[in-house]
Parts: structure tokens; C-alpha cells; sequence
């Protein structure tokens, strides 16, 4: 086990040498990363010029939200969000290189190809993350602490499952991007605002169906003590870490599933 | 020793075909339809066919990439599919058309990488990559990058890849194929001398005919995905009845008859003569003695012919 876990920090190594190659373009990836996600941060900024609340929240409390689900999106982002080329190692046959080899198909592909030109991206929404704790008057205690840590992450593995299983429609329609995209981008912008600003079954569908809700909104509230308007329990900001667990369990249905037909069509 | 045992073997794409704007067909097609092989330790293969006969899809097969609709196979004692990560710590695979290097680092790191992940013992890997450096001459680009470096180059940089940890069965799909005539010299070599050491076996697919004549003892053609022919290209020639030219030239207009067994005048020009014969002997004996005699010269049957004759049979006439 240890053994595999070198292997592949090895690769992901390789993959951080190589992108460093092409050292100008890698800067300036990195700066141009950064510069680019503040537009979405002046968004937020400018709505609140024009409304005191939205969706019953202050914009020192929506930024809390904000800042989650950037954290978690582009943590995630970083680590898999390559494996939306999925489509271009079907198409240039590196899903067969990848197969003849001792390891296992999704970690090889994932450490074939971290994004670490968006680690610019990342540094960035953990400032906002940090910053917007700060701002929001939080009532500290030990297990809001945790769940400052532990937030981010379920929410970056929930993203991450979401990235493999709309990349795996690849292996059925080799032109899926958009359905993906609609997906995991669609899901992103959807967390950045606290869900009550939705309504009627397309928040019902994204928050609690696709399970988005509990990406930012459920452990925001839980972070800021502020009871839910939709009258559900505190305690649901812990729900992230299950249903992180469980959209990972679903991610990896639908990847064996799409290996095993890409097996038998070559396709 | 067995180390390839195929029976059977059936592979079928399902293809849809667009019939009016809306209306698409779907239809089955087999790919591989039907293959029997069987393969021994040590035997360096040339298999051999058209574009779409099923080649590159019976090596995905056997490589564990597809799994078969049908049939049964065996590499090394694995069934390919749900084995796929024992069996590849057993084979080594080149994809001429695609790289298994590290397009941005230098070659050397490739290799590295492919001691870790292959958990090759490091003396092992230290001489097998000694062995293909010398053999190979790779010394001189170890360190440059994988994409600066020539088609040549990198094919040899790929072979080196697949042999580090030492495989049983090292399959090779279209390894020429682009390469410029000094390269092809040097693969071909390499693999000669691969081939004769006797402990790798070598399942090559290729386009490239002289690929074949120089290195494979045994060829297997499919067309149509079926085998229309299994064994040695002498086998070949024979059945299909390919003989050697005897082209001779003489001074004066040559007159006499020829009229020997085996022996049959293809073309004249009354000072050049051209045959096709089973044994050359005979017929030289009576040109030199009845004329005068320039110059002699024998070619030996094209493969070309052969193969090319034998894809434009219809599916199923023959073998």
C-alpha cells in the first residue's frame, strides 16, 4: 500500500516537472488563474451594493458560503479536474497505454495529470475561505473549528466525484463536454449563494437531490449558528462528510461501469 | 511452452449507421471473427493485414485492454481482462502510433518511472536499460526531452520502455511505421537480436512487408477478421504458388527453346529473357550452354505480391 502511494506521488511529481518545463507559460497560468476568479468574487460585491440581503443573508454571511464552495470546487479542481479530458484520452488511445500497465486506471489518469497551474486558484479561494470566516462573526467553538477543516475537504472529494462520474459519460458519448460542465460548473455557481435564494423543484433537485446543498449552505450555517430558514436541523452541516462518502460510492459505480463498456465496445 | 493460447476468438462493435436524418441503424460488426492462435515461447510472430482486418483489436484482446465477445484466451497463463494487472507486469506493449513516454521530461525520467512503476528490482533495470542503451544508442538524447526528440528517437526510446521489466511477451503494433529507412534498420535489428535470444516472445503487427521478411519466422494474416493463412512465408509463397524470376541477358537475340520442367517463360525481348522457375540449376546450365550468356540474375519472389493476392480474395475462399 505504501508501495502504491509512492508510485504514484512519483507520477504526480513528473507531471508537476513537466508542467514546470514550460516555465513562462506555467507563471503565467498560475497569476492569470488568480486574476480571473476575482471576477467572480466582484459579482458577489456588486449584488450587495444593490440589496442589503439576499435569499435572507447578509454579505459578510454569503461570502462564507462563497468561499466555501470555491475552496472546496477548486481543491478539487486541482487534484482531478483534468479528468474532464477524458474524451482526448479516448479519442488519442491513452486509456489503452494506461491499461496495460500494473496500476490502477482512475489514480494513474488522475496523477498523469494534475492541474498545478491552478494552484494559484486554490491559494486564492483559501485567502477568501480565511478571510470570510473573519469577517462573519463566528461563534467559535472546538467542533466549529474542525468543521472550518473538515468542510473544504468533504466538499473537494464531493466535487471530485462529481468531476469523475460526468467525465465517465465520455465512454458512452465521446462529446460530453457540455453535459459535464453543466454539471460541475452548473454546481459550483449554484453552492456560491446560500440555496434559499433558488426555489420550487430546481432547489430541490440541485440541493438536496444532486446533494449541492451540503457543499456550502448546510455547513455555513452550521459554521455561523444561524438556524436554517428551511427549518432543517444544525446538525445537517455534518452531513457534508456523508454525503461526500456517498457521491463518491456513486462516482465510482459509474466509472467501473463505464471501463467495463468501454472494454467492450473500444469506444 | 505455450505463452499465447487463443481459441475462437470473437470481437463485435456494434455501429450505428445514420439512414435518413433522424433515423440511425444499428448494426453489428465483427472485428475479429473467429481466431485461433496458439504461440510458443520464444516465436517471433508477423501478423499481418488490411487496415480494419482486426489486428490492433486482437492484440487489445490479448493485451487485456478489450475484453472478448466471445472465445477463449490465455497470455502467460492470465485470461486478460480481469487479470490485467498481473498480466501486465508479463508483457510489454509498443503502440507505434501513440507514446508511453513522458512527452515533456527528458527520456531518462520516463525510465525511471517505469522502474517504480513496474517495482523492477534495480540491478534488473540497470542492465536491461545498459543492454538497450548500447544496442540502441541512446546515450546521446537520455536527456532530452521526450517531444524534441525524433520519430526514430523516440521509437527507440519506446522500445527501451516496454523491455525494462523484462517481459515475456513484448507485442509490437505498427513498430516502423513513419520511420525513416535508417531507423527501421535499427529497430528491426534490435528486435532480430531480441528474437534470437530465444527468452522474449515477439508478437509484431505491421504494414511494413521487409519488417516481416527480415524478422519473423512464422506469419499469421487475418483479413475480415479471420486467419487466411498461419505459418512461414516459404508456406506462403508455396501454396500460392510464387516462384523465383530468372532474368538473363544475352548479347545476340536468344532463339532456343526452353523447355524444362518447373520452368516458364514469363516475358522476352529477345535479348533479355525473364522465367519463373522452381530451381534456378537446371535452367542456367542450358542458358550458358546454348548462347551468349551476359549476365544472370535471380529475384526472389516479392511478398507483396503474395499478401496483396491474398487480400483481394473474398473472405472465406481460402484457409
Amino acid at each position: 500500500m505504501g508501495e502504491t502511494l509512492r508510485i504514484y506521488l512519483q507520477l504526480i511529481g513528473a507531471q508537476g516537472r513537466a508542467q514546470a518545463s514550460y516555465r513562462v507559460s506555467f507563471w503565467l497560468d498560475l497569476a492569470g488563474n488568480a486574476i480571473v476568479v476575482g471576477a467572480d468574487l466582484l459579482t458577489v460585491l456588486v449584488i450587495y451594493t444593490q440589496v442589503p440581503k439576499l435569499g435572507g443573508f447578509g454579505v459578510a454571511q454569503t461570502l462564507v458560503f462563497f468561499g466555501l464552495a470555491l475552496a472546496a470546487f477548486s481543491l478539487a479542481d486541482l487534484f482531478v479536474g483534468n479528468i474532464e479530458r477524458m474524451k482526448t484520452y479516448v479519442r488519442m488511445g491513452t486509456l489503452d497505454g494506461v491499461l496495460v500497465r500494473p496500476l490502477g486506471v482512475l489514480p494513474q489518469l488522475l496523477a498523469m495529470d494534475v492541474g498545478f497551474r491552478r494552484l494559484g486558484r486554490v491559494a486564492y479561494a483559501l485567502v477568501i475561505f480565511a478571510v470570510s470566516l473573519s469577517y462573519a462573526d463566528i461563534p467559535w467553538t472546538p467542533s466549529r473549528v474542525v468543521l472550518a477543516v473538515v468542510a473544504p475537504l468533504s466538499g473537494a472529494v464531493f466535487f471530485c466525484a462529481y468531476f469523475v462520474a460526468t467525465a465517465t459519460v465520455a465512454f458512452w458519448w465521446v462529446e460530453s463536454g457540455e453535459l459535464a460542465n453543466a454539471l460541475t460548473y452548473g454546481g459550483r455557481d449554484f453552492t456560491s449563494y446560500p440555496i434559499t435564494v433558488y426555489s420550487g423543484w430546481f432547489r430541490k433537485l440541485f440541493a438536496f437531490g444532486l446533494g449541492f446543498g451540503f457543499v456550502a449552505y448546510y455547513p455555513g450555517l452550521a459554521l455561523l449558528g444561524i438556524p436554517d430558514p428551511l427549518g432543517f436541523p444544525s446538525w445537517l452541516g455534518w452531513g457534508s462528510v456523508l454525503v461526500a462518502l456517498i457521491a463518491v460510492m456513486v462516482a465510482a459505480t459509474i466509472w467501473r461501469t463505464g471501463v467495463r463498456h468501454y472494454r467492450s465496445t473500444g469506444s | 511452452m505455450r505463452v499465447i493460447d487463443v481459441r475462437g476468438l470473437r470481437k463485435e462493435f456494434t455501429v450505428r449507421v445514420r439512414k435518413t436524418m433522424l433515423r440511425r441503424e444499428k448494426r453489428v460488426v465483427a472485428a475479429v471473427d473467429g481466431v485461433d492462435l496458439r504461440v510458443e515461447r520464444g516465436e517471433l510472430l508477423g501478423y499481418l493485414g488490411p487496415n480494419g482486418a482486426g489486428k490492433s483489436t486482437t492484440l487489445k484482446m490479448l493485451t487485456g485492454v478489450l475484453h472478448p465477445t466471445a472465445g477463449h484466451v490465455s497470455v502467460c497463463g492470465f485470461t486478460p481482462v480481469p487479470q490485467r494487472i498481473k498480466l501486465a507486469r508479463r508483457i510489454g506493449v509498443v503502440f507505434g502510433q501513440r507514446s508511453q513516454l513522458w512527452w515533456d521530461l527528458p527520456l531518462r525520467d520516463s525510465f525511471d518511472l517505469l522502474k517504480a512503476i513496474y517495482r523492477v528490482p534495480g540491478e534488473q533495470h540497470a542492465a536491461q536499460l545498459k543492454r538497450c542503451r548500447d544496442l540502441l544508442d541512446l546515450d546521446s538524447f537520455m536527456d532530452t526531452p521526450v517531444r524534441q526528440l525524433s520519430l526514430g528517437q523516440r521509437m527507440r526510446g519506446e522500445l527501451t520502455a516496454s523491455l525494462l521489466h523484462s517481459p515475456e511477451i513484448l507485442f509490437l503494433d505498427e513498430p516502423t511505421i513513419g520511420l525513416d529507412v535508417v531507423s527501421k534498420q535499427a529497430v528491426r535489428g534490435f528486435l532480430a537480436e531480441l528474437g534470437a535470444r530465444g527468452d522474449t516472445t515477439i508478437v509484431l503487427t505491421t504494414h511494413d512487408l521487409a519488417d516481416i521478411e527480415r524478422l519473423c519466422s512464422r506469419i499469421v494474416v487475418i483479413d475480415h477478421g479471420k486467419v487466411v493463412h498461419d505459418g512461414s512465408i516459404q508456406d506462403l509463397h508455396l501454396r500460392y504458388g510464387s516462384r523465383r524470376r530468372v532474368i538473363a541477358d544475352f548479347d545476340v537475340a536468344f532463339t532456343y527453346p526452353v523447355d524444362l520442367p518447373g520452368v516458364v517463360l514469363e516475358s522476352s525481348t529477345g535479348t533479355r529473357l525473364v522465367f519463373a522457375v522452381d530451381e534456378v540449376g537446371p535452367l542456367a546450365a542450358v542458358l550458358a550452354a546454348n548462347g551468349s550468356l551476359r549476365d544472370l540474375s535471380i529475384a526472389e519472389p516479392e511478398i507483396e505480391d503474395v499478401i496483396s493476392r491474398l487480400y483481394q480474395t473474398p473472405a472465406g475462399q481460402v484457409g
